[in-house]
């Protein structure tokens, strides 16, 4: 579905990323890990056209992304979540939601100041969609709060929610449970796999091992700007190359990965 | 209704210069309102106010196409402005619109045969009627009631609190921007054209740096959470000096010291609902 083809990025002298290929199948949670300063929000704001590629192709379903601005991206149906939440603030949870709907709104300036029943019916529409959204993520009780009196865990969810009103095809989450307790993960974690079950393609960058194992179908490790290995969970576990990169000291690491 | 009559004759032109700051203080709330602090609103005006004089006294068109005209060349050259400024943000855009509005200035000063240079344009026919101001505001408060309702105002609002998370939500952050910025100059546009029609003269300096600050003050002071909080800000901004005749030289002075109080004290403005119930419930016990 997503595929890059040798993606490397540069700084200025600083190679961020180089020769990267990834390919996320159809219908599968696919895994990117690494340690801090790998590259991997990297990958994803050159997919998303916040950064532009210094070489290599991305397409997304045979389509080339090159070029295209945010805006068109979300259009072809990726999503993303940040690792540093970016919800608005001063809106309500359901008003969050509802924006991620902007392009499914496509009533004319007529209908918009006449407040005519097409344009009624598309924005009443529009709300029962995001409390639906809302509700997958269990926050639809607290839809008329304001975002910024969420929980920290909470405004995660809701940010997913807010990405999945773009009715994306490809979601992409940059570390969905960082600062989250161990309840709130597992709840999340529940969440996902009902997400996927629900028809979409999920990318997320994790650092929580329990929780990319427990969840990815596939699972890719860049290190230093370079994939150093991909593949089945099982496989990622076991990879040397991965223990050794990954934590750096091999009696620690067997006890991480494996808890 | 003698008592109307007098009334009227002393106060109309404030009344209805009441309605004109109200405009100006619409057009800059909804560049701000999309998160941009653009100063050229001051300029808009001048080029709306000289274009429509233009076209009423050089070429003797009736007052709806010397309005109209009013309205589109402000949205033309905010248009075509617009292309290269909006890409910057924060006090860089408030520096180039800034740059804009001189440049308006000293191109009016330099067109004599056209605008009448330093000397300004005189014996402009006073066509504004009361109503036309009261039509053009209320028709404004209804565009910008339904555009903050639809997506179009829940786009501003996304690209106000965060421009990056608002591209990915699929909404085209340079066009909108772009929307906001146009009808802003067209309101500012409206404006002007009405006030030169009531005023008789115009010159290049009414359309300076003081009007822009004036006008930034006023929406500012009333504050954009809504659509009441600009016209507030006109009301309170237009009044004071009346009531304050006495301190007349110092108005530029009071209006600087009401912006820096505001935004230190009233980040959101005197019209703020949550502050305004607070205040009353303090009152009420």
């Amino acid at each position: 579905m997503l595929k890059l083809q040798s993606i490397s990025k540069h700084f200025g002298g600083l190679h961020v990323l180089q020769d990267v290929n990834i390919e996320v199948p159809q219908g599968t949670i696919f895994g990117l890990i690494g340690p801090n300063g790998a590259g991997k929000t990297t990958v994803f704001n050159l997919i998303t056209g916040l950064l532009e590629p210094s070489g290599g192709s991305m397409t997304f379903d045979g389509r080339d992304l090159a070029g295209a601005k945010p805006h068109q991206i979300t259009r072809l149906g990726i999503s993303r979540t940040f690792q540093n939440i970016r919800i608005f603030k001063e809106m309500s949870l359901l008003e969050n939601v509802v924006v991620g709907m902007h392009r499914h709104l496509d009533y004319g300036p007529a209908g918009l100041l006449l407040s005519l029943p097409g344009f009624r019916a598309q924005e009443r529409r529009a709300r029962e969609r995001a409390l639906e959204l809302l509700s997958w993520v269990k926050l639809e009780h607290k839809a008329h709060q304001t975002a910024d009196n969420l929980s920290y865990g909470d405004q995660r969810k809701l940010e997913l929610a807010r990405a999945l009103a773009t009715e994306p095809r490809l979601l992409l989450l940059d570390e969905p449970v960082a600062g989250m307790n161990t309840g709130e993960k597992v709840d999340l974690m529940a969440e996902i796999e009902n997400i996927k079950s629900r028809g979409y393609t999920i990318f997320m960058i994790e650092h929580d091992m329990r929780f990319v194992m427990g969840l990815c179908d596939r699972i890719a490790v860049l290190n230093f700007g370079r994939i150093i290995a991909e593949g089945k969970p099982e496989e990622i576990r076991n990879n040397p190359m991965v223990i050794e990169a990954y934590l750096g000291r091999e009696d620690d690491v067997a006890d991480e990965v494996q808890a | 209704m003698e008592w109307f009559d007098n009334f009227w004759a002393i106060y109309s032109n404030l009344v209805l210069t009441l309605g004109t700051n109200a405009l100006l203080a619409l057009s800059i709330y909804l560049t701000l309102s999309c998160g941009m602090l653009a100063m050229a609103n001051a300029a808009f005006m001048g080029i709306g106010a000289y274009t429509a004089s233009i076209l009423t006294m050089n070429y003797e068109m009736s007052f709806p196409v010397a309005l109209l005209g009013g309205m589109a060349a402000p949205m033309l050259v905010a248009f075509v402005i617009g292309k290269p400024t909006l890409r910057l943000s924060g006090v860089y855009l408030a520096m180039a619109t800034l740059g804009f509005g001189e440049v308006v200035r000293v191109v009016i000063l330099n067109t004599e045969s056209w605008t009448g240079g330093a000397l300004g344009l005189n014996g402009i026919p006073q066509l504004t009627q009361w109503w036309h101001i009261a039509l053009a505001v209320v028709l404004a408060l209804a565009v910008l009631y339904r555009l903050r309702r639809s997506k179009v105002g829940r786009a501003f609002e996304a690209i106000k609190e965060d421009e990056t998370a608002a591209g990915l939500m699929g909404i085209d952050v340079n066009n909108t921007k772009m929307l906001a910025f146009v009808l802003g100059a067209l309101l500012a546009g409206l404006a002007g054209a009405l006030n030169a029609h009531l005023t008789f003269f115009i010159g290049p300096n009414e359309y300076g740096f003081d009007r822009g600050v004036e006008i930034l003050t006023m929406t500012i002071l009333g504050g954009i959470g809504s659509l009441a909080g600009p016209v507030a800000g006109a009301v309170i901004l237009t009044l004071l000096p009346e009531t304050l005749r006495a301190f007349s030289d110092f108005r530029l002075v009071i209006n600087g010291v009401i912006l820096v109080l505001i935004v230190l004290f009233l980040p959101k403005g005197i019209w703020d609902p949550a502050l305004l119930r607070s205040w009353f419930r303090r009152r009420g016990t």
